[in-house]
C-alpha cells in the first residue's frame, strides 16, 4: 500500500539542506572574504612598490642610475645623488654585523650549551627584552650617553691604539659612523642571538652524543657538529640582522652625524639612507627634493626585499643539505 | 660451532642458537678491564640502579640483558661517563678501569671517552661525507698521520669498505640504516679505543644487517673489548662470551630500579642459571 | 691525573691538555658574551629608569607638551600618551581582523602553492623598513590631505599585519583537526565550523599574538614621523587630525638643546619601556597558558 504523503511532507523533503545552496553560500562567502584579505596583502605589497616608484619617478628620470654612484646632495641647485648615503648604509650595516655576530653567537652558545639550567631562562628573557627596546629610546640613550662617551673616551683610545689602521682616524665629534655602528650592533645582536640559540638547541641530541662519545671536548663538538648543522640558519639569521640594520632610520639618525663623508675613517660624521629620509623629509622642498628622498626609500625597499629573499634561499639550501 | 643446548642442560632455554663462540679460557688467564663495585645510579631522586658489582674481561664480548626499564642503558653509559650529560644524574660506588677509578668527579670524561668508545642504538652518522665521518674524530684527536689508511682500515674492519670505497665523498645520510650503523662502528674504532660499548646496536636494523654486525664483533674481539646491551636474547646467546642479567626490583613506595641478578659465562646463563629469576627470563616465562 | 693518565689511557696527553685549554678559553668567551649582553640591557634600562623614573608625576600624565618652552613652564606628555593610545588602538582594530582573515584563508582554505605565496608576501611585508612604510602612507594618504592620526594608524597597521597573520596561522595550526572534524560531522558547514568552533578555541592565542604585535609597534617612530608629527598645542583627541605620539615626542625632545626637554624625553622613554615590558610579559604568559590549553604540553 502506498504511504500517504501529505502535501506538507513533500515540500519539506524537497527543501532539505541536501540541496544545500544556502549552506554553500556561507562557505563561499568566507572563502572569498578571507581570500580577498590574503589577496589584499599581496596588493598592498604591490601598492607600496608602486607608490614608491611613482614618488621617485621625478628623481629617477632626472638622475637615473647615476644616483647610486655619485656623491652630492645639494637642495639649492637640485643636484642629488645617493653615493654618501649608500656608502653609509653599507658601512654601518656591515660594521654592525661584524660586531654583532660573534657577540650573538657567543650568547647563543652560552644559552644552548653552557648555562646552568637556572640561568638559561632569565638570561634568554633578558636578551629578548633587549630586542623589545624601541629604536628611539636607544637613540635617546645614544645622543645623551653614548655620543659623549665615544667622543671623550672610546674614540681617542681606539685611535691611539689602532690609529695606524685608517678606520680609526681622528675623531672630531662623537656623532660618527662608529657610534652608529655601536647602536646598530645593540639592536641586531638580540635577533641573531635568539635565532641562533633556537638553531643550536635544535641540533639532534644523538649527533652531539656521537661526537662527545669519541672523546672530544665540548668546543670540538660544537665546532664539528653544532655549527655545521646550524650553518644555514645562522647565515639566514645574520642576513636578517643586516636587513634590520639596513632599514633602521631613527636611532641611526640621532647619532650618525648627518654628514656626507665617504672614506675610511669611521670616526667621521656621515649618514645613511634611512636616516637621511627621517631627518630631511618633512623639510624637503617639492618637487625634486622629496622625490630624491623617495628614491632613497626605493633603494631601501629593493635592498630589504633582496635581503629577505636571500635569507629564504639560504635556509632552503641548508635544509636540503641536511637531508642528504 | 657449538650448539647452545647441551645434554647436561638442566632447563629448557627459550633460545636455541648456533654460535661461533669458543669456550671461555680459565679465569686466571682473563685480564680485568672494568671492576664495578656497588654502583648506584639515580636521576634526581629516582633510583635507576642499585648495588651493581661485577668485572668485565678483556677481549671478550660481554652482554647485558634484561627486561626493559632495568637500567641496562644507564649502566653502560656509566662506563664512559655519558650520563654526565643528563642534568640531575648522580652515581655512587666505583668503576675501576684498569685499576683506575673513572667514576669520580675529578676524572675528565673527555679522556675516558677517548679510550672507551660507544655505538648508539639508532645510527647517528654526522651529516658529512662518509670519509669525513670517520676522519673527523681522527683529526680532532690528533691522529692525522696516514689519515686515508686509517679511514680505510676502520671501514674495512667494520665490513663497510667494499660497499663505500667508490663513494667516500658522498653524504653519509644517503646510506641505508645498516650501512650507517657500520659507519658509526667504523667511526668509533678508527680512533683506536680500548673498549667499545654498544647500546642495542642492532635494534633499529633488519636481520641481515644485524648479522653483519654480530660477525663484526666476533672478528674484532681480539683487538677490542666489547660490552653490548641487548634486549634480544638470541643475540646475546650468539655473540656474547659473558652475560650479565639485570632485572627490575621494586621498593615499598612503588619505586623501581635495576639490579644485577646473575653474571656468568653465556652458556651457563642460558643452560643452567643459578638464580630463578634468570631462569624465568631466559626460558621466556617473563620479560 | 698526569702520570696515571698516561699509563691507563696509554696515549700522549699534551694534546689533551691543549685541547682542554682551548675549550676553557672558548667557554670563557661565551660567558663573557652573555655578560656583555646582559650588561647592555642593564645599562640601557638602567639609564632610562634612573633618569626617567624621577620625572614621573601626575603632571606628566595630565599636562600636554609646550613646544619651545622655557624651563619654568611645567609640561607633560599627556598629548603624546593620548595620541599613542588612540593611534595604536585604531591600528589594532585595522590589523587584527585583516590579519585573522588572512590566517583563516591560509590555514583553512588555501591550496599548498598559495600558502607558500602568501607566506612569502607576509615575510616580505615584515621586512620592509618602517621608514619606507612611512613614505608609502605619506604618498597614499597624506599628500594633498595633510597628516592625521588615522594615517599613522594605517602605517602602524601595515607593520602589525604580518605579525598578527603569522601568529594566528601558527595558533590555528595548533587547533586539532579532530575539532574541525567534529564540527563538520555534526553537519555544520565549513564556515560555521571555522567561525564557531575553531576560532573561539584559538581566540586566546590569537589575542596574545595581537598584543605582542602591539608591543612591537608601540615604540616605532619612523612610520609616524611622516604621517602624524606636525601637531598643534594641547591635547588632541581627534584622529582625523595629526596627533602627537610618545615615540615622536621622544625623538623631537632628544634633539632639543634644552635640558628639561631631555628630562621629559627620559620620562617618556621610561613610560614607553614599562608599557612595552608589561604588555610583552603579559602576552607571553598568556601565550604559555593558551598553548598548554591547546596542546596539553607545557613549554
Amino acid at each position: 500500500m502506498a504511504p500517504t504523503v501529505s502535501a506538507l511532507d513533500t515540500t519539506e523533503t524537497t527543501r532539505r539542506p541536501f540541496s544545500g545552496r544556502r549552506v554553500r553560500f556561507g562557505d563561499t562567502l568566507l572563502r572569498v572574504v578571507a581570500g580577498g584579505a590574503a589577496l589584499g596583502a599581496a596588493v598592498l605589497l604591490g601598492l607600496i612598490a608602486y607608490k614608491l616608484v611613482q614618488g621617485a619617478h621625478l628623481a629617477l628620470s632626472t638622475f637615473g642610475l647615476g644616483f647610486l654612484t655619485h656623491n652630492i646632495w645639494d637642495p639649492v641647485h637640485l643636484h642629488f645623488a645617493a653615493g654618501a648615503f649608500l656608502f653609509g648604509t653599507v658601512v654601518t650595516s656591515v660594521g654592525a654585523l661584524i660586531l654583532a655576530t660573534p657577540l650573538a653567537l657567543g650568547i647563543a652558545l652560552f644559552l644552548s650549551e653552557l648555562a646552568p639550567s637556572w640561568l638559561r631562562g632569565p638570561v634568554s628573557a633578558l636578551v629578548e627584552t633587549l630586542a623589545a627596546i624601541p629604536s628611539v629610546v636607544i637613540g635617546l640613550w645614544g645622543i645623551i650617553v653614548l655620543v659623549p662617551l665615544m667622543h671623550d673616551h672610546v674614540d681617542p683610545a681606539l685611535h691611539s691604539v689602532l690609529g695606524w689602521i685608517p678606520l680609526f682616524g681622528t675623531s672630531t665629534s662623537g656623532n660618527n659612523y662608529f657610534t652608529a655602528i655601536v647602536v646598530l650592533t645593540i639592536m641586531i645582536t638580540p635577533i641573531i642571538a635568539s635565532l641562533s640559540r633556537e638553531l643550536f638547541l635544535g641540533v639532534p641530541r644523538e649527533l652531539k652524543e656521537a661526537a662527545l662519545g669519541l672523546g672530544t671536548t665540548r668546543w670540538e663538538m660544537v665546532r664539528g657538529v653544532v655549527l655545521p648543522y646550524a650553518r644555514g640558519g645562522v647565515a639566514a639569521a645574520m642576513i636578517l640582522g643586516v636587513g634590520r640594520a639596513l632599514g633602521e632610520a631613527i636611532a641611526v639618525s640621532q647619532v650618525v652625524g648627518n654628514g656626507t663623508f665617504i672614506g675610511a675613517n669611521l670616526f667621521q660624521g656621515g649618514d645613511t639612507m634611512g636616516s637621511k629620509i627621517a631627518t630631511e623629509f618633512l623639510n624637503a622642498v617639492p618637487p625634486m627634493e622629496p622625490s630624491a628622498l623617495i628614491y632613497l626609500g626605493l633603494i631601501l625597499l629593493v635592498l630589504s626585499i633582496a635581503v629577505n629573499l636571500m635569507a629564504q634561499l639560504v635556509v632552503r639550501r641548508a635544509s636540503r643539505r641536511l637531508r642528504g | 660451532m657449538t650448539e647452545l643446548v647441551s645434554e647436561s642442560s638442566s632447563i629448557v632455554p627459550a633460545v636455541r642458537v648456533e654460535t661461533k663462540r669458543q669456550p671461555l679460557p680459565p679465569r686466571e688467564q682473563l685480564e680485568t678491564v672494568f671492576e664495578i663495585q656497588d654502583l648506584d645510579a639515580l636521576y634526581g631522586s629516582k633510583p635507576a640502579l642499585k648495588g651493581v658489582s661485577f668485572d668485565v674481561y678483556k677481549n671478550l664480548v660481554t652482554a647485558i640483558i634484561g627486561p626493559s626499564g632495568c637500567g641496562k642503558s644507564t649502566f653502560i653509559r656509566c662506563l664512559n661517563r655519558m650520563n654526565d650529560l643528563v642534568p640531575g644524574f648522580r652515581q655512587h660506588g666505583t668503576i675501576r678501569y684498569h685499576g683506575y677509578d673513572i667514576s669520580t668527579r675529578d676524572v675528565d670524561p673527555v679522556a675516558v671517552r677517548r679510550t672507551i668508545g660507544m655505538v648508539f642504538q639508532r645510527p647517528n652518522p654526522f651529516p658529512k661525507s662518509i670519509f669525513d665521518n670517520v676522519a673527523w674524530g681522527l683529526k680532532v684527536l690528533g691522529m692525522k698521520d696516514g689519515l686515508n689508511d686509517r679511514v680505510e682500515k676502520a671501514l674495512t674492519q667494520a665490513a663497510l669498505w667494499d660497499e663505500v670505497k667508490d663513494r667516500l665523498k658522498t653524504n653519509a645520510m644517503g646510506l641505508s640504516g645498516g650501512q650507517q650503523q657500520r659507519l658509526c662502528i667504523a667511526r668509533a674504532i678508527a680512533v683506536e679505543p680500548d673498549v667499545v660499548l654498544m647500546d642495542e646496536p642492532a635494534s633499529a636494523l633488519d636481520p641481515i644487517a644485524t648479522q653483519k654486525i654480530e660477525e663484526l664483533m666476533h672478528g674484532l674481539k681480539s683487538e677490542y673489548t666489547f660490552v653490548i646491551v641487548t634486549h634480544n636474547m638470541q643475540q646475546a646467546a650468539r655473540v656474547a662470551d659473558m652475560t650479565a642479567f639485570f632485572s627490575i626490583s621494586r621498593g615499598e613506595e612503588g619505586q623501581r630500579w635495576g639490579e644485577l641478578i646473575e653474571y656468568d659465562g653465556t652458556e651457563k646463563i642460558f643452560t643452567a642459571p643459578s638464580d630463578k629469576r634468570t631462569e624465568d627470563y631466559v626460558t621466556g616465562r617473563f620479560g | 691525573m698526569s702520570a696515571t693518565e698516561l699509563s691507563v689511557f696509554g696515549r700522549p696527553n699534551d694534546r689533551l691538555r691543549r685541547r682542554r685549554r682551548v675549550n676553557r678559553v672558548i667557554e670563557l668567551i661565551a660567558w663573557l658574551a652573555a655578560a656583555v649582553g646582559v650588561a647592555l640591557l642593564g645599562v640601557l634600562v638602567g639609564y632610562v629608569a634612573l633618569r626617567g623614573a624621577s620625572q614621573l608625576s601626575l603632571g606628566l600624565l595630565t599636562k600636554p607638551q609646550v613646544p619651545y618652552a622655557l624651563t619654568s613652564v611645567s609640561q607633560g606628555l599627556a598629548n603624546a600618551f593620548v595620541g599613542s593610545l588612540v593611534i595604536v588602538g585604531i591600528a589594532t582594530a585595522m590589523a587584527l581582523p585583516f590579519g585573522m582573515l588572512i590566517a583563516i584563508y591560509v590555514s583553512e582554505f588555501a591550496p599548498r602553492a598559495i600558502k607558500g605565496f602568501v607566506g612569502l608576501v607576509l615575510d616580505t611585508l615584515a621586512g620592509i623598513p618602517a621608514i619606507v612604510v612611512g613614505i608609502f602612507v605619506y604618498g597614499l594618504l597624506v599628500v594633498g590631505h595633510g597628516q592625521s592620526g588615522l594615517d599613522g594608524s594605517f602605517a602602524y597597521a601595515i607593520i602589525m599585519l604580518p605579525f598578527v597573520a603569522r601568529s594566528t596561522i601558527e595558533i590555528l595550526a595548533l587547533v586539532p583537526s579532530s575539532l574541525r572534524e567534529a564540527g563538520l560531522a555534526l553537519g555544520a558547514p565549513r564556515w560555521r565550523t571555522t567561525l564557531g568552533v575553531v576560532l573561539p578555541h584559538a581566540i586566546g592565542g590569537i589575542l596574545t599574538g595581537a598584543v605582542l604585535a602591539v608591543a612591537r609597534v608601540a615604540g616605532e617612530t619612523a612610520p609616524l614621523l611622516l604621517t602624524t608629527s606636525i601637531v598643534g598645542q594641547g591635547i588632541a583627541w581627534n584622529p582625523l587630525h595629526a596627533m602627537q605620539t610618545v615615540p615622536v615626542a621622544i625623538y623631537e625632545l632628544a634633539d632639543s638643546p634644552v635640558p628639561s626637554d631631555h628630562a621629559l624625553a627620559w620620562a617618556g622613554a621610561f613610560v614607553l619601556i614599562v608599557f612595552i615590558l608589561i604588555v610583552s610579559l603579559t602576552a607571553r604568559w598568556l601565550a604559555g597558558r593558551s598553548r598548554r590549553k591547546l596542546t596539553g604540553i607545557s613549554r
